[in-house]
């Protein structure tokens, strides 16, 4: 059953030829109504999630459902495909259960608002945007358990349905949905937001049709996604081989003691298609780190890498898609059965843009950067403010923090900044203003950015000072597989989580844990991985690792890395760093294009020496079929 | 008796614009700037000026001046070596900043990593803390603050920043680390962030206290070396700064904040235009500034131009009030090309610049400009009116023809095709100041200055559907002419960050008070005699849990009449007509601010001799030009010799010394009483 399209005005849009002035013109226009919906969004939100952290994604589509800009690839086929019902004027779909839409939303805290728009009768574009809900009930605060066993315990589930329907607003379906949350004031703000950022990319459409003419308008989106089909059809001949390259790389653990899991993408060019198969990926997780990813939203992935590593004029929509075929294997970590849980698939998610850019460098070495994605590592610290005057009141925080940018060919990564678009951080004053803690440090960590001709950016060491007591839960990843360095550049350092008791006892916590009682004065370290390294350290300027052990971002000890050896007086002796490096040079001998460090079994037989926690045990897929091989 | 001075130097130009306060008469100078000390330049204008207007330079009772020298400072890295003092824990606090980086998915790839205005180096931290309730939890290890401060000053730094966590709340260990700092590096001068900005933010608060640090030596050294040279030139006036919010500040003033002049340079063209639409009787305004490389567009609604909490400089964010200006990269010098991938046709942002420039200019240029596409449709009519050079029209046609062979279409519908995508991304800025943020265009003018403004202002108009399209007098020097006119101006702002349920009147009332006499004594202290000030708050509210303040005016009347209640009912207004809904959340009173101003002058523009309608006696020659798909005859007009009432119909082109209207077919223009070209649609 497939939804049905009722308008009043059947007048099939004719097909005009445009100008290539005009077609500039409308794709300007269109840029700019997607960032209006992005600075609408983020002006009206209300949870630090998408306030602060801008975790949110726009869209707007041609009338048939393909994106034209925005950046989530469109899922509107596959619904419209699946969707047993009338889209009429008036209606607006609203929906979070990523079942129902193949993935293009990966986990139920992602709220997601579709608006037909219709105009004179006739249905001429679609406008969307999903956001992140800081809480959307289930059995932990933040909706994301890690030991989760199907998507049931993850908080509400909203199939497709229509929050208005004909003009008219259904309040009573809303009210059912803001029952589940913990957070109901800032699910209506967020909701509210997302709903007015359609609405004003759905005006902007309407201004463009009428400035335009209706025809022109449509003729016009079919011409953009026809020149972004031919653009990346060049681009894809002349940067993907018909050779197949393979690259795969890891998932530290699942929470529950099991891993690491195993991503695998193999790329090669078929003629004019480019197929990327996830074969040899790792079947389905029983705790919820699985990550259904939908094949379009990769293909956007793949495009938007594709554009940026080669030529960044290019704007990007969905006029490509059929030049690419993604395989996912079913049952596998990407592509899991329902019901299977997938709140915490933002490590997979991570690890798919570490896998892309290790994928398309290969061939190459000269674009290819380093790897730096480990997740968006989270932080809940949740319960009732116990200090005097505060009257008990329920807290919660969700905060996402960063690690550090991987050594790129540009140059040194940034130290503890986002890879994601669009995040800022959360000032640690307003921390400390709204919630009961003290931030004690906010730093880099020195040395852990991997060595290299550029350096990996360091990641951030932030130490919290709890003034209640309350449960923390941590999810994050890169604590046991590091992130590599590339070209001769080294691994980063990985992510650590040291509880310090106010007692001064200190407990290494893994980097996934769940409903941790902390009490007043207790000190949270959380440090996340840095970027690996770019190029051969040894070819680094010894000045300038000098200069890096004064600011703090390296350590005298870590300046060995790069084969730099300090006096006592804080200068480079230049002597001893010349003999070193020779020694360096000739005890490695070639570097090598890839440096994962380790191999899995060495990583687990050191594990608890070097992280302080107990290696991950290899998964046992034994009682779910088995998806790849 | 009276001559006031707007001074304005641009990366070309110097403009110069002396004012007869009494009879509204005006004479104007451009002379090239001198980059390696623009005093000089200045003086060059000054003594033309002078003798132009047969006065001495003793004569001038104010000298206003907008400047980007604090900009160039922080955008070349030429600022003071800063040394900041930071909580411990905190030293990265520049390094890390917010996190952010620009762009969208995979943007990291190619954003280059930038260096802290602080250098780490010269970043210490020191033992000690306060609360974010202003508490201490720590006291200030003074042991420690001395050894640090023995660091910066073997680093030799020229100037010396103290931010440290929630000073907002409390500064008293700022203030002590300031004591000791004045005894340990007794010439540096010293600056707190709690008095800079006493709000909460640590990165914004000591960015804006190390930005300010960082231009305050270049800002010092540039108004002293001025102020002797003007001195021996015998003038005595007053000299006055402009600054990025569009009002004047003492010289002195600026030396001590100079983070308040950081955008001196934009807001110029703005106070211009809302002279220009006093006297013209227009009072909500999109302004229009066309340079080189860049076009500046603002909004001003009732004479009154919006103001935003944050200057933008290079990829920093300040947090100084400034006129909100959108900057695009679009002007005369952008560069047209058609990338391979996808053949489409682009304009800018890459500039030709003033060297090589424009392929017209015959300076070297070889790739074509939007002044190439201009003079190839024959709106920039070859032989410029007292200009000594000739444009080289037939070097233009030949970039051009680049394009057009590119795209496969002929070369006037390519060089249309290159003002076309040009208007439009002037257009898209207007939009973002104007529809985006809930006003409607058709309640505005638009009004064209800079070099090429005139140029563009009629069909940027039709695409905003706002009329008239206003080519002021003297386009050319327009921030010279704002410099002139505008008026004395300060703030300050606090934190308040409480519920409205939890603010009792009285308490914000004694603290609006309290910030009013602040400012009103800055002023007081600049010489505005006390009669002449007047005050005014701001107060910025939000849903309690949201990022976005909207900022409403009130006054001391206004609260006591209507209360809190009377605030919040405005703020739920102006949020639905922002973002469509309001919420049934509790408010937020988030900042507070207090702002003094300066006698507004009445300053009236000299009446033209009045015609009879018909132009017919400034026109200079009959002309072809490109329009609406075919070519056209026009008329070229000396604007020197039009009378009040000339009514003009396009297409025709109005010339003047340093700058050149364009009246479209189908449009009509009028001069009005003072020489203002008003175009309207016939």
């Amino acid at each position: 059953m497939a939804a049905t399209i009722v308008q009043t005005n059947n007048t099939p849009f004719n097909k005009v030829a445009i100008d290539p002035v005009t077609l500039d013109i409308i794709e300007n226009a269109l840029r700019n109504a997607r960032v209006e919906m992005d600075a609408t969004l983020v002006r009206t939100a209300m949870s630090p999630g998408i306030r602060e952290q801008g975790d949110a994604f726009p869209l707007i589509a041609d009338h048939t459902g393909k994106m034209i800009v925005g950046q989530f690839g469109s899922f509107i086929g596959g619904f419209l495909a699946n969707y047993e019902g009338t889209l009429e004027d008036g209606d607006m779909i609203f929906l979070s259960d990523p079942y129902s839409v193949d993935g293009a939303i990966s986990h139920s805290n992602d709220w997601l608002v579709l608006l037909p728009v219709f105009k004179d009768g006739r249905l001429i574009a679609y406008t969307s945007m999903f956001g992140h809900q800081s809480d959307i009930g289930g059995k932990v605060v933040g909706s994301m358990p890690i030991n989760a066993r199907s998507i049931y315990e993850e908080g509400v589930r909203i199939p497709p349905v229509k929050i208005w329907k004909k003009g008219e607003y259904n309040d009573d379906l809303m009210k059912l949905v803001m029952h589940q949350t913990r957070k109901p004031d800032w699910c209506a703000a967020d909701l509210n937001a997302l709903i007015a950022s359609c609405r004003v990319a759905a005006r902007r459409v309407i201004e463009m049709a009428e400035r335009f003419g209706d025809d022109v308008y449509v003729s016009a989106t079919q011409e953009l996604l026809a020149r972004n089909h031919r653009a990346m059809k060049t681009l894809l001949a002349q940067a993907v081989s018909e050779e197949p390259v393979s690259f795969e790389d890891y998932i530290c653990d699942d929470g529950m003691g099991y891993g690491p899991y195993k991503i695998k993408c193999t790329m090669w060019r078929d003629g004019d298609k480019v197929i990327l198969d996830f074969d040899g990926t790792d079947p389905q997780s029983s705790a919820s780190i699985n990550f259904f990813l939908n094949e379009n939203m990769f293909k956007m992935f793949f495009g938007i890498y594709m554009i940026m590593v080669f030529d960044p004029q290019i704007l990007f929509n969905d006029g490509f898609y059929d030049l690419i075929d993604v395989r996912i294997p079913e049952g596998s970590l990407l592509k899991p059965k329902f019901p299977a849980a997938l709140s915490g698939r933002t490590h997979a998610l991570g690890r798919i843009f570490d896998i892309l850019g290790g994928l398309l460098g290969q061939k190459t070495p000269e674009f290819l950067n380093a790897a730096g994605f480990s997740s968006s590592p989270h932080l809940f610290y949740s319960g009732n403010d116990a200090r005097p005057g505060k009257g008990n009141a329920w807290f919660q925080l969700f905060q996402i923090g960063f690690g550090g940018i991987p050594g790129r060919p540009l140059g040194d990564g940034p130290d503890g900044h986002s890879l994601w678009p669009g995040f800022t951080n959360v000032p640690n004053e307003f921390l400390e203003r709204y919630f009961p803690m003290v931030i004690e440090r906010y730093s880099t960590e020195p040395d852990s950015g991997g060595a290299g001709l550029h350096r990996g950016g360091n990641g951030i060491h932030m130490t919290y000072r709890f003034l209640s007591p309350g449960t923390i839960s941590i999810h994050d990843d890169r604590w046991f597989v590091p992130p590599w360095g590339v070209n001769g550049g080294e691994p980063g350092k990985r992510a650590r989580k040291i509880l310090e008791r106010a007692d001064g006892t200190q407990i290494i916590i893994g980097n996934k844990v769940e409903d941790i009682d902390v009490a007043t004065d207790d000190r949270l370290h959380f440090i996340t991985w840095g970027g690996g390294g770019w190029g051969d350290p040894l070819e680094r300027d010894p000045a300038l690792v000098a200069k890096e052990i004064v600011q703090g971002l390296v350590t005298a000890e870590g300046a060995r890395a790069y084969g730099v050896v300090i006096a006592a007086d804080g200068t480079v002796d230049t002597a001893a760093t010349e003999t070193l490096r020779t020694q360096m040079r000739s005890a490695r001998g070639e570097t090598k294009l890839f440096d994962f460090g380790p191999d899995i079994e060495t990583l687990r037989a050191n594990c608890e020496d070097e992280t302080g926690l107990k290696a991950p045990v290899q998964p046992q897929w034994a009682h779910l079929a088995i998806a790849a091989e | 008796m009276g001559y006031r001075l707007g001074v304005d130097v641009g990366g070309t130009f110097t403009d110069l614009l002396l004012f007869n306060t009494e009879t509204g008469a005006f004479w104007r100078h451009k002379t090239p700037s001198t980059p390696h000390d623009s005093s000089e330049g200045i003086l060059n204008g000054v003594t033309a000026i002078c003798a132009q207007a047969g006065i001495k330079a003793s004569e001038i009772d104010y000298f206003l001046h907008g400047t980007t020298v604090a900009t160039n400072a922080v955008l070349e890295g030429k600022g003071a070596k800063v040394g900041l003092v930071t909580t411990e824990g905190y030293r990265d606090i520049l390094q890390i900043a917010r996190s952010f980086v620009p762009g969208g998915l995979a943007a990291w790839i190619i954003w280059p990593k930038p260096q802290p205005l602080a250098a780490l180096e010269d970043t210490v931290t020191v033992k000690g803390r306060i609360s974010a309730e202003g508490e201490e939890l720590r006291p200030l290890d003074e042991a420690d603050v001395r050894a640090q401060l023995g660091i910066l000053k073997q680093n030799g730094v020229k100037a010396v920043t103290v931010s440290l966590i929630n000073a907002y709340t409390n500064g008293a260990h700022e203030k002590r680390i300031g004591e000791i700092a004045a005894e340990i590096l007794p010439d540096v001068p010293i600056s707190l962030s709690h008095r800079v900005l006493p709000e909460m933010q640590e990165y914004e608060r000591t960015l804006t206290t190390v930005a300010n640090a960082s231009v305050q030596p270049v800002v010092a050294t540039y108004v002293s070396n001025l102020r002797t040279r003007l001195a021996a030139e015998g003038m005595t006036g007053k000299l006055s700064l402009l600054r990025s919010d569009g009002g004047l500040m003492s010289a002195q003033k600026a030396e001590e904040h100079p983070v308040n002049i950081l955008m001196s340079g934009p807001a110029g063209g703005v106070t211009g235009a809302i002279w220009v639409g006093r006297n013209a009787g227009i009072k909500n305004i999109l302004t229009l500034d066309v340079g080189g490389t860049s076009t500046d567009v603002a909004l001003i609604e009732n004479l009154e131009p919006r103001r935003q909490r944050t200057t933008e400089v290079g990829h920093l964010s300040v947090r100084a009030s400034a006129l909100d200006v959108k900057t695009v990269g679009a002007g005369g010098g952008s560069i047209a090309y058609v990338p391979e991938l996808t053949r489409a046709l682009r304009v800018g942002p890459q500039s030709a610049g003033a060297v090589p420039g424009p392929v017209a200019y015959g300076k070297g240029g070889e790739l074509p400009t939007v002044t190439d596409a201009n003079v190839v449709l024959g709106y920039l009519p070859e032989n410029l009116l007292g200009g000594t050079f000739k444009l080289d029209r037939e070097g233009a046609k030949r970039a051009v023809q680049t394009i057009a062979d590119a795209l496969g279409i002929d070369l006037m519908a390519a060089a249309r095709g290159i003002i076309d995508i040009v208007n439009e991304n002037m257009f898209g800025a207007l939009r973002m100041i104007s529809v985006q943020q809930g006003y409607d265009p058709r309640d505005f003018a638009v009004m064209g200055f800079g070099g090429a403004g005139p140029l563009h202002v009629n069909a940027v108009a039709r695409l905003m559907g706002a009329w008239p399209a206003v080519s002021p007098v003297s386009p050319g020097v327009l921030c010279a002419l704002g410099d002139a006119t505008t008026r004395m101006r300060t703030e300050t702002a606090r934190s308040w960050s409480r519920l409205a349920q939890d603010t009792k009147p009285e308490d914000l009332v004694a603290v609006l008070d309290e910030m009013a006499t602040q400012v009103k004594g800055e002023l007081l202290s600049d010489g505005v005699p006390e009669g002449e000030i007047t005050t005014a708050f701001e107060v910025d509210v939000r849903y309690a849990g949201q990022a976005f303040e909207v900022p409403l005016t009130i006054t001391a009347a206004d609260l006591a009449r209507d209360g809190i209640a009377g605030v919040l009912a405005r703020f739920d207004e102006e949020h639905k007509r922002l973002f469509t809904f309001n919420m049934d959340t509790p408010h937020e009173i988030v900042n507070l601010r207090a702002v003094a101003l300066g006698r507004a002058l009445d300053l009236p523009a000299a009446p033209l001799p009045q015609g009879n309608g018909d132009p017919s006696a400034a026109k200079i020659r009959d002309h072809k030009l490109w329009m609406d798909g075919r070519e056209q005859d026009a008329v070229i007009y000396d604007r020197a010799k039009l009378r009040a009432g000339d009514i003009i119909p396009g297409p025709a082109i109005v010339c003047e010394m340093d700058s050149t209207t364009l009246i479209e077919s189908g449009c009509v223009a009028t001069v009005d009483a003072v020489g203002n070209i008003l175009i309207n649609l016939a």
